[in-house]
């Protein structure tokens, strides 16, 4: 039904020599009924990017299409869309029937239709005791729900979100995601979701696109970006630890920088690279150890049952076979 | 509790200059004020008796009473809806991020730094029928700019005191809205863009429900000072032109220097005592009727 494709997308604000270029020609094709997460730090045009595909911001160059049709120049409300604001963006004087029929009072739709439409999604978000409420009354939780309310009763083709979770405890945070994951599985729409929590990428993600400073870095699924980064930037950005990053010529040639995530750097006696532990982190179900070798830090990843060495003792490590990362040391792209 | 005890001392200490200000500066004038209103006095002024709160009643169904309430809710009913709508226009269109809108915001808030006399001797001037501007540009239209002035005719002398006073008044009115659209967060406006509400939506949806606390608050400043005007009426009119007297406003027939009751202070006490209830009943009216519409905070 509804697939988004982005061509060759660029976003400069201001002009002449005080441009910034906040997208720099990003292709990224999302298809129906998927669950596309943009991820990235903050200041990396993903909320820029989906400001685009709504229709609030134009791009400088590129096309937008949604479905067959470019929609470059057509209005947001003619693009089939529906968008959650980080701050939700409820109307403080409405009351929560009111909030969610809002969409539909737009469009013309008749009084007796809305009531029935906005009940159709309270219900599905486990709304209906609050209708008759306003924002300032609800809970946090509450008020992200009814963002998402107003935002299913359109029935939109595509929905996009901007950091919905970000203004949530962790709590909370971690069951709506549960709930979003569920809701998309419920719903016919195209999931678009901007983050820059690595966590939101990995769990509710079909696919995740990483994004740095305006580029696209990489396209996959949650798995094959954490599995096979693309570039350095993405290797070290997904996974908690970060993946330990050694200069170029520690292991292997001068010309790449080579990646181990914690959980593939193993104490080995007599092992290749020789560290200083530095702080040992007991985390109940694994144990992280930070060690320093000759100024570059290493992160391991141990079983609390195995033998964990003390700070301050002298340790040598080794790489699983297979799982070291290269990049190129100049450009960061991986090189295998 | 013995903690709120030793507290006491101190309390009365913070407190005492706040309340000795309030003491000497509104509570005394006031008492006095309506102690005052009692009194019958004769012509010149100078021999007077206390006439019990008879005399409150006596003033009010009073000819020169009414016809200043009349003057004066005409003046209010000229003054407050167009300096609002005005005040919302211009600060509305000023809130657009547009290259020099600085320039404009400055010119449109300019008269809450000009005073009451310079603002009427500006009006003063150009609505005067020899050498105003106002003449030479309308007269052809409209006789009466030349023959004999708006300030001097019956029929239009109030409405051009209205307009001097809502230009008076327009620069305070457009700092505090423009103030107000400022606060309203740009998220609410995109997601109802998003959800296809046009601009005139957007308006009534979202700019006139987060600003409805300021309106409300504008809409009873003003009109305390449409009912307090008196330095317009001093300097444009003298509450003119006789024998109609259709600028005598509540305030004028209190202070002012053709008032006929200008020597008898216990009617004018009386009168005073009138504007004072006047205005705090129709603010309690503005603030009772429409704050259950107004929403506070988000």
């Amino acid at each position: 039904m509804a697939q988004v494709r982005l061509e060759h997308i660029t976003k400069r604000f201001g002009d002449g020599s005080e441009a910034v270029t906040a997208v720099d020609d990003v292709s990224l094709q999302i298809e129906h009924h998927e669950f596309m997460i943009l991820l990235g730090p903050s200041g990396c045009g993903k909320s820029t990017l989906l400001r685009m595909v709504a229709g609030l911001e134009d791009p400088t160059e590129g096309d937008v299409f949604i479905g067959d049709r470019r929609v470059n120049d057509v209005e947001p409300k003619q693009r089939d869309i529906a968008m959650v604001f980080q701050s939700y963006a409820l109307y403080p004087h409405k009351t929560v029937a009111a909030n969610i029929e809002f969409p539909l009072k737009v469009r013309g739709v008749g009084k007796a239709e809305r009531a029935a439409e906005a009940l159709r999604a309270a219900e599905v978000l486990g709304l209906e005791p609050q209708m008759k409420r306003k924002p300032g009354q609800l809970s946090g939780g509450q008020r992200q729900r009814v963002a998402l309310a107003r935002a299913i009763v359109r029935n939109p083709a595509v929905f996009l979100m901007d950091e919905p979770l970000s203004n949530l405890d962790a709590k909370l945070r971690g069951d709506t995601r549960a709930e979003l994951v569920d809701l998309h599985r419920r719903i016919d729409s195209t999931f678009l979701y901007v983050t820059h929590d690595q966590v939101e990428a990995m769990t509710m993600g079909s696919r995740v696109a990483v994004l740095s400073e305006g580029r696209l870095q990489q396209v996959g699924t949650p798995q094959e970006v954490y599995d096979r980064p693309a570039t350095a930037f993405v290797a070290q950005f997904i996974g908690t630890p970060p993946m330990n990053m050694l200069p170029p010529g520690l292991l292997g040639s001068d010309a790449v920088q080579v990646g181990i995530r914690p959980e593939h750097l193993r104490l080995t006696p007599g092992g290749q690279l020789h560290a200083i532990v530095k702080q040992v982190e007991h985390l109940g179900h694994e144990v992280l150890l930070f060690a320093d070798a000759n100024g570059t830090r290493l992160i391991s990843r141990l079983d609390p049952a195995s033998f964990v060495p003390e700070v301050g003792d002298p340790v040598a490590f080794d790489a699983e076979p297979g799982r070291l990362h290269r990049f190129d040391a100049t450009s960061g792209e991986r090189v295998s | 509790m013995n903690r709120r005890l030793r507290d006491v001392p101190w309390a009365i200490v913070m407190l005492l200059p706040s309340v000795a200000l309030i003491a000497v500066w509104t509570v005394y004038p006031l008492v006095k004020a309506i102690q005052k209103g009692h009194l019958r006095c004769d012509v010149t002024g100078t021999k007077c008796r206390d006439a019990g709160w008879g005399r409150y009643w006596d003033v009010f169904t009073s000819a020169e009473f009414q016809h200043a309430l009349g003057v004066s809710l005409k003046l209010m009913v000229l003054t407050v809806p167009v300096g609002l709508l005005l005040g919302i226009g211009l600060a509305v269109l000023a809130d657009k991020h547009l290259r020099g809108i600085g320039v404009f915001r400055t010119i449109f808030s300019s008269t809450v730094a000009t005073s009451v006399a310079v603002a009427s001797l500006v009006w003063f001037t150009l609505l005067q029928p020899q050498i105003g501007v106002f003449a030479d540009i309308f007269s052809g239209w409209f006789p009466v700019v030349k023959n004999p002035g708006l300030l001097n005719d019956a029929n239009t002398a109030l409405p051009a005191v209205a307009l001097s006073s809502i230009w008076a008044n327009l620069g305070f009115t457009f700092i505090i809205i423009t103030a107000a659209l400022q606060s309203v967060p740009r998220d609410l406006y995109e997601s109802a863009f998003v959800d296809g509400a046009g601009s005139v939506r957007r308006f009534t949806n979202v700019t006139i429900p987060m600003i409805a606390p300021t309106l409300l608050f504008v809409g009873v400043v003003l009109t305390t000072r449409a009912l307090q005007t008196y330095g317009e009426i001093a300097l444009l009119t003298g509450g003119g032109p006789n024998p109609e007297k259709p600028t005598t406003t509540i305030p004028y027939l209190i202070y002012g220097r053709n008032s006929l009751i200008s020597n008898d202070l216990g009617t004018k006490s009386a009168a005073a005592v009138l504007l004072f209830l006047l205005s705090l009943v129709l603010a309690l009216v503005q603030f009772r009727g429409l704050e259950k519409r107004v929403h506070y905070g988000r």
